[in-house]
């Protein structure tokens, strides 16, 4: 069963992701935070994986993160400051990249609520500012996936649009 | 320049009545009043709207002597909803592994529960 990924820029600075996942919060919150657990999903395009995390858990603890790029060793790594944490609820977190993937610093706010043993995530990074959000599409990410009038639709309006 | 065009693009799509006026000319070409009959809104108000949707290059308009009916081009919505996929194609990898990672954690906590650890 898969969980669709819902990803919206509600406001010119913002970009917010929604997910259920199949498991008790603990969990997610768990995979979230866990060195070990982390290194095993949060990677980047196909071919990335992470050399460096660590993760100290408390308001004012810091954490890093290093994926390293297996076939020409290119690394990239980022980093951030924990200012708020309510296990297993969510996290408040300052986001940092070593070179600058975009300028500055963004704020990432995780929040997780459980219902009959569902899990939904809603995962929330504010940029600085509309510039530094929109310099996130210069990311040099391969692969490019051309547009569709059909996902022009969908990101336009979820729903059908009343089509008088 | 891309990210110029970007911002002109996201500005334009932060405003639910813009992206209704796109989402009604992505089924085709529209005049002013057929835009701006489903809003309870005046036409001086659509234009407005019509107007930042044109400087970004998002919609143009034809030159039909009256109508001058408005339709959507489609390139700086592709360059936006581009990126949105990229980005999007990333976290849905990202996700899916935690999926698979999630499932494994279950099944160690139920090993775990069995061996009559208390919750």
């Amino acid at each position: 069963m898969k969980d669709r990924l819902e990803v919206t820029t509600p406001t010119d600075r913002q970009i917010v992701m929604k997910r259920s996942f199949d498991a008790p919060r603990q969990l997610v919150f768990e995979a979230f935070t866990t060195p070990a657990l982390l290194q095993r999903w949060l990677l980047g395009p196909p071919g990335w994986s992470m050399v460096v995390c660590e993760v100290d858990l408390r308001a004012g603890g810091a954490y890093r993160y290093v994926w390293r790029h297996d076939a020409d060793g290119e690394q990239m790594g980022m980093g951030g400051v924990y200012t708020e944490i309510q296990a297993p609820e969510g996290i408040v977190s300052t986001v940092r990249f070593d070179d600058p993937w975009y300028r500055g610093e963004a704020v990432d706010t995780l929040v997780l609520t459980e219902e009959r043993g569902q899990t939904k995530l809603t995962q929330t990074v504010l940029y600085e500012s509309r510039e530094v959000r929109d310099g996130v599409a210069k990311s040099g990410m391969e692969g490019g996936v051309a547009a569709s009038y059909d996902r022009l639709q969908d990101i336009l309006s979820p729903k059908s649009a009343d089509r008088s | 320049m891309l990210s110029d065009s970007l911002n002109a693009t996201f500005a334009a799509l932060a405003d639910p009545t813009r992206r209704a006026i796109l989402a009604r000319l992505a089924s085709g070409e529209a005049s002013v009043m057929e835009l701006a009959e489903p809003f309870e809104m005046s036409q001086p108000a659509i234009s407005k709207h019509l107007k930042v949707l044109e400087r970004a290059g998002l919609i143009s308009s034809g030159q039909e002597a009256q109508r001058r009916p408005r339709r959507l081009e489609p390139e700086p919505l592709a360059e936006a909803t581009e990126w949105l996929e990229r980005y999007r194609e990333l976290w849905v990898a990202n996700y899916q592994r935690l999926d698979a990672l999630l499932e494994e954690l279950k099944v160690a906590k139920k090993k775990n529960q069995g061996k009559g650890r208390s919750r």
